[in-house]
């Protein structure tokens, strides 16, 4: 397997690592890390998704209330530039991997664009929720929902897991995006083909891992007793 | 021999897989609309698992990888669950039993 090793020129790859026998080898030990990293993280958001099931069902008037002034459409809006940016992710990777680097670069930086399309999105619905005074403080009033009594005290709960799971979630993004731009650059130097394109590649498993969690944010928060 | 992620997935698979995302997100939206009773939220989450199912296997990769890829996957699901399946188990029972000394 040295061979994969190994440059047409017959030099080690510079990006092999002494330690690792071979690139396939270091590329399989970075996959099985990066899925170590994500199954934590399954559990980090995990915690949030049971504080959102056992206050759901104790206080399910007051989400389903909390979850009727959600924007729908902006919330569908900004599960479909998700995917759409999933999707150019993917592209970046097969790209990448099939020694395309200026397709790359292209689909890194679209990825960039429908991302901050997305953290757009989000901050024009945080800034509705802050005018209503939906943010969870001593600010909060549950008047904009046309609620009053337990429900509304119950309210604030709600939008407490909102900003705290979408928070959390576009945190995650905040963070992918420089991450994005890097390899944009790195791949605009030529740094990735056909023997090597981990990061790309790994970051490509962030990236959807990020999307994933979304997708289960969108019905859970915005979708509760719509009918 | 063969890397995590040697094989190269064919553009016409992402974008299938793109295209069904998107369906199953305007099928969410409509569902939600739809009076399911008790079925809503099964329902939604089905459509959510479905959707992460076709990004963990195609967009990454998961159905092209090696074994020990897959257990790991496959556990931190099952920690998911677990914790899941042991905070409902004791809201759903804490009323099963009186207090004692109440």
């Amino acid at each position: 397997m040295s061979s994969a090793a190994e440059t047409h020129e017959g030099g080690l790859h510079p990006a092999l690592a002494h330690h690792f026998e071979s690139l396939p080898a270091q590329k399989e030990a970075a996959t099985l890390g990066m899925w170590l990293f994500l199954a934590q993280e399954v559990m980090f958001f995990g915690g949030l998704f049971i504080a959102y099931t056992v206050y759901r069902n104790l206080y399910f008037d007051a989400f389903a209330a909390g979850s009727h002034h959600l924007d729908v459409t902006l919330g569908a809006v900004n599960t479909a530039v998700l995917i759409c940016s999933s999707l150019t992710m993917a592209l970046a990777v097969h790209a990448s991997a099939i020694g395309r680097g200026r397709h790359a670069v292209v689909y890194l930086l679209s990825t960039v664009l429908l991302g901050s399309v997305f953290l757009g999105i989000k901050v024009v619905e945080y800034h509705d929720k802050f005018v209503h005074h939906l943010v969870p403080g001593p600010g909060f009033s549950a008047e904009a929902l046309g609620v009053t009594g337990e429900v509304a005290r119950s309210a604030e709960t709600y939008y407490a897991l909102y900003f705290a799971m979408t928070g959390l979630h576009a945190l995650h993004m905040v963070v992918g995006i420089p991450i994005l731009l890097f390899l944009a650059f790195k791949a605009h130097r030529g740094a990735y083909g056909r023997d090597y394109n981990t990061p790309v590649e790994m970051t490509g498993l962030y990236w959807h891992f990020v999307d994933i969690v979304w997708i289960f944010l969108f019905p859970l928060l915005y979708l509760i007793g719509r009918h | 021999m063969t890397g995590a992620s040697s094989h190269v997935v064919p553009v016409r698979v992402y974008v299938g897989v793109f295209a069904a995302l998107l369906v199953l997100t305007g099928l969410t939206v409509w569902v939600a609309s739809l009076d399911l009773g008790a079925w809503n939220t099964p329902v939604a989450l089905a459509i959510a698992v479905s959707k992460a199912a076709l990004v963990i296997l195609f967009f990454m990769h998961v159905k092209y990888s090696p074994r020990l890829i897959w257990i790991v996957v496959a556990s931190g699901f099952f920690w998911l669950a677990h914790l899941t399946a042991g905070t409902v188990a004791d809201y759903v029972t804490r009323g099963w039993l009186g207090t004692p000394g109440s």
